[in-house]
């Protein structure tokens, strides 16, 4: 079966195809047991969810029309592979006020294209940009 | 017309009565549409309206997209189908309106179009439904098919004891997610810690969340504590998002940013929040919150929590405020969101307008009936007191039970609540110590305990929570080390409950719209959808679950009423004997008084519904009887257990023609020889708060009567108790036990009274 075959019925993906279920370093649900945690087998990145599993969520998503809900989990997978401090950084530049110009944010947009190959995120921020723009937003707020 | 006289009242003193009920408390605004106050018709709401050239919107709902806001760029670059919009917003919203309460038409089918309506078409569409519309249609429309519900856990002095306990009561009542946070800001990481630990004891799979600031909340969520959010909050006007100090974008942002993180998330808008911030735009409540839901959907949030949340005060004192709250739940759940529908702010201080407040939500399901119903006690509420707290927790359940409708709740059996609350106080206390973050002493936990609230504690103080919060943040103290210490402890059960909810982020299966934990399984809209068609679709009560609901604390059985009458036969057999001394005669006496007992009357019964002794009750009608100079005899009645007929019964066989007729449970009536059996002399008929000194005052008239007098008949002052409420269930119970004593035909018995006690026969 294909990725793009998932459907409803593979749902929830950790009980009908758990084979495709997989922490961010790859230990798989089984391995992953009060005893593996207490041996100090398991670390937090053991349980940060994966692209993989943010894509087949989407596909999920999508197979019983929830397209938005989709698109969010594929922005999501790429964010996966951001680190907290520049999710966080990105969030900031993003609300009002924050961004001085406009091309304080198509910076960032490149940023995360060059750095993290994360362009739906980018042509987000790019899109931001321009509304900002338009809306007056490059304000100072305090 | 004649002059008006003057009585010197200057004011009915029924309205100082109203003045002094708590509904008074509540503040009513006019409708005021240009400042902001109307529901449903805002002075400057747009008439529905699409324009598509050339696969682009050029404008919607009268704005061109040259002047569009931020709302409206995102609502149309997001939210509209373009591949539906010219088929749905072709459909006039009478008919969508009919849609949405047509059994026969499929919710898919609605969603479908709903991804092609603008705000103000689905506003003007829902705003045709009245009030049982609207619910009907929110019960058709709602994403998950089966009901839940989420609770607040937080109290007034952050204290990690307590907020362990109480998550734990919290997770055994039912509630599929709850949700904490501060009193003061820097303690959320201890916060989140002691709710995560109450949270993992009796069953894995509740979903935690720590409502904290925007950063600090996902930190907390990536390190694990807490499995949810709702703190994105979004809003109708451009100029309250950026007071708000985001954006569409902004949040959107977080949408993905919690998803990536394996965190399930909702945004949250509800009517009346512009209002409160001072920018409504003359727009009407539903107007805004059709464009805030038209962006939670745009941005891919799987749900919403909606419904006047913090505004709901404000939106209530507006008419047809509480109908508007519904009407914006029902787009939410149209647009195919996760509705954790609001009910928790507390609208009013009228316990009436909170309790019809709840009812269609309870009555037709929610994903999440309240987004935090306050399990703890109001002042405890670090939140806002909610529509239902601790205090008002057993009407909810009890609601549930009169309407066999899932609220989600399940009682607690007392010594298992206490059981709880001890095993999550033993375990926080564990990890406190065994982490070195605080030393908890037996005192504190046996002062937690068994606190109702956090006034009645011994225990960790704000300031010493700010000490294990920040140790928790600097030491960069995960729930992995939680789990090892649980584990360390003995806390077995509870670390691989904590895990468990752990490992739900690896497949992000509940990310999806509308997913819980039940039975340590995920459900959601995508494998539990609401497939409602009509009467026997849909969610329906299992009758294992309409046993729990109907489960109540303190139920009355007919084998209790009969073990509380065995108990006071001991007592009565100490204080009289009734001799029975063969069939009685008719009398001939003028000053006698007949008193006919009821078949049951001191055999299988021996106390009042008020709580007095049968023998206390005859002395005290002896009392009365001889006062005036008249003679009591006693007969014993078993042809009959009505009061009429044993009144009746008795007068015809007195001297005098006057009779006393006495049911068991105290229901007494003075009755003549000569009138129809309904129509008596005197009737007792509140016999729960008919005391001795009224059987006395009924002895003491029916030997007036005997005389030929007519005396002051006696009147028992009711004061509106809820007497049928109270005592229905008992009377019935009791009244069935004698009535299946009769005999047709049986003949009356004489009856001679042997006081023990008081020696006087």
């Amino acid at each position: 079966m294909s990725d793009d075959d998932l459907q409803a019925s593979d749902y929830p993906i950790a009980e009908k195809r758990p084979e495709r279920v997989a922490g961010a370093r790859g230990k798989r649900l089984e391995d992953i047991t009060v005893d593996t945690v207490v041996s100090g087998n398991v670390t937090m990145d053991d349980l940060r969810i994966t692209p993989a599993a943010l894509l087949d969520q989407a596909r999920i998503a999508r197979s019983v029309g929830r397209a938005a809900l989709a698109a969010n989990f594929e922005r999501a997978a790429e964010m996966t592979r951001i680190p907290q401090e520049d999710v966080m950084r990105v969030y900031e530049l993003l609300r009002p006020g924050r961004a001085g110009s406009k091309q304080v944010l198509l910076d960032a947009a490149t940023d995360l294209r060059a750095r993290f190959d994360a362009d739906q995120l980018a042509r987000f921020v790019e899109e931001a940009a321009a509304v900002y723009e338009k809306r007056g937003l490059y304000r100072n707020r305090f | 017309m004649g002059e008006h006289p003057d009585y010197g009242a200057n004011r009915w003193r029924r309205s100082d009565d109203w003045d002094a009920r708590p509904l008074r408390m509540d503040l009513f605004a006019a409708e005021d549409p240009e400042s902001g106050f109307s529901a449903f018709n805002g002075a400057t709401d747009p008439a529905p309206g699409v324009e598509i050239i050339g696969g682009e919107v050029v404008s919607m709902d009268g704005v061109p997209a040259a002047e569009f806001d931020m709302i409206d760029a995102f609502v149309a670059a997001y939210h509209l189908d373009l591949d539906i919009v010219p088929e749905a917003m072709a459909i006039p919203s009478e008919q969508l309106a009919r849609m949405l309460v047509d059994m026969n038409v499929p919710r898919t089918d609605l969603v479908r179009l709903a991804k092609g309506l603008t705000p103000a078409k689905l506003a003007e569409t829902v705003a045709q439904l009245n009030a049982m519309e609207l619910g009907f249609a929110y019960s058709k429309m709602r994403a998950r098919q089966t009901p839940g519900n989420q609770a607040h856990v937080t109290n007034a002095k952050d204290d990690p004891l307590q907020m362990a306990a109480d998550a734990a009561f919290a997770v055994a009542l039912g509630f599929d997610e709850i949700e904490t946070t501060m009193r003061v800001a820097r303690n959320s990481w201890s916060n989140a810690l002691a709710c995560c630990v109450g949270s993992a004891v009796g069953r894995p799979g509740t979903l935690f969340q720590c409502s904290s600031e925007e950063a600090e909340e996902l930190e907390i969520g990536m390190a694990g504590f807490t499995s949810y959010a709702e703190t994105v909050s979004v809003y109708g006007t451009e100029s309250a998002f950026v007071d708000g100090d985001d954006t569409p974008w902004s949040k959107a942002w977080l949408a993905a940013a919690y998803a990536s993180r394996g965190i399930k998330m909702r945004c949250t808008s509800g009517a009346a929040a512009e209002l409160l911030m001072g920018f409504h735009e003359a727009k009407s409540l539903l107007y805004l919150e059709a464009r805030c839901l038209c962006l939670q959907r745009g941005m891919g949030s799987q749900g919403t929590q909606n419904g006047g949340i913090d505004g709901a005060p404000l939106a209530s004192s507006i008419p047809g405020g509480v109908r508007e709250i519904l009407a914006e739940n029902l787009i939410a759940v149209w647009l195919d969101l996760e509705c954790a529908s609001g009910n928790d702010a507390r609208h009013s201080e009228s316990d009436m307008r909170v309790g019809a407040k709840i009812v269609p939500y309870l009555i037709g399901g929610s994903d999440l009936i309240c987004s935090g119903f306050g399990s703890i006690l109001k002042y405890d509420n670090s939140f806002n007191p909610s529509s239902f707290n601790g205090e008002e927790l057993e009407e909810f359940l009890v609601l549930q039970r009169d309407f066999e409708a899932d609220g989600g709740l399940t009682s607690v059996e007392e010594s298992r609540a206490l059981w709880l609350r001890t095993r999550a106080i033993e375990a926080v206390s564990h990890v406190l110590k065994d982490l070195d973050l605080a030393q908890p002493t037996i005192a504190m936990q046996r002062s937690v305990a068994a606190a109702s609230g956090s006034e009645d504690t011994d225990s960790f103080t704000p300031g010493d929570a700010t000490v294990i919060s920040e140790a928790v943040r600097d030491r960069n103290i995960t729930v992995l080390d939680v789990i090892r210490s649980l584990h360390r402890g003995g806390f077995v059960e509870e670390a691989e409950n904590l895990l468990f909810l752990l490992k739900l982020r690896l497949s992000g299966d509940y990310l999806q719209t509308s997913a819980v934990v039940r039975d340590g399984k995920v459900i959601s809209a995508v494998n539990d959808p609401n497939d409602y068609r009509g009467p026997g679709t849909g969610y329906r009560l299992t009758e294992a679950r309409r046993k729990e609901l109907a489960a109540i604390r303190n139920v009355l059985s007919r084998e209790e009423v009969l073990r509380f009458e065995a108990a006071s036969k001991a007592e009565e057999s100490a204080r009289i004997d009734y001799r029975t001394m063969g069939p009685a005669r008719k009398g001939d006496d003028p000053t006698e008084v007949v008193v006919g007992l009821s078949p049951g009357f001191g055999v299988t019964m021996f106390k009042t519904l008020a709580g007095d002794p049968l023998s206390s009750v005859l002395l005290a009608i002896r009392k009365g009887i001889e006062a005036e100079g008249g003679v009591m005899r006693v007969v014993r009645l078993r042809h009959t257990a009505d009061t009429s007929f044993l009144g009746l019964s008795a007068a015809r066989l007195a001297g005098s023609g006057i009779g006393i007729g006495i049911q068991a449970k105290g229901t007494a009536v003075i009755h003549h020889r000569d009138r129809l059996p309904h129509n008596n002399l005197e009737l007792f008929s509140n016999a729960p708060i008919t005391g001795l000194e009224h059987y006395e005052g009924l002895g003491r008239n029916a030997a007036v009567y005997a005389r030929g007098d007519a005396p002051e008949p006696v009147v028992v002052k009711t004061h509106g108790e809820a007497l049928g409420a109270r005592f229905h269930a008992r009377v019935a119970l009791l009244y069935a036990i004698e009535t299946a004593m009769t005999e047709n035909n049986a003949s009356p018995e004489e009856i001679n009274l042997a006081f023990k006690e008081s020696g006087d026969e």
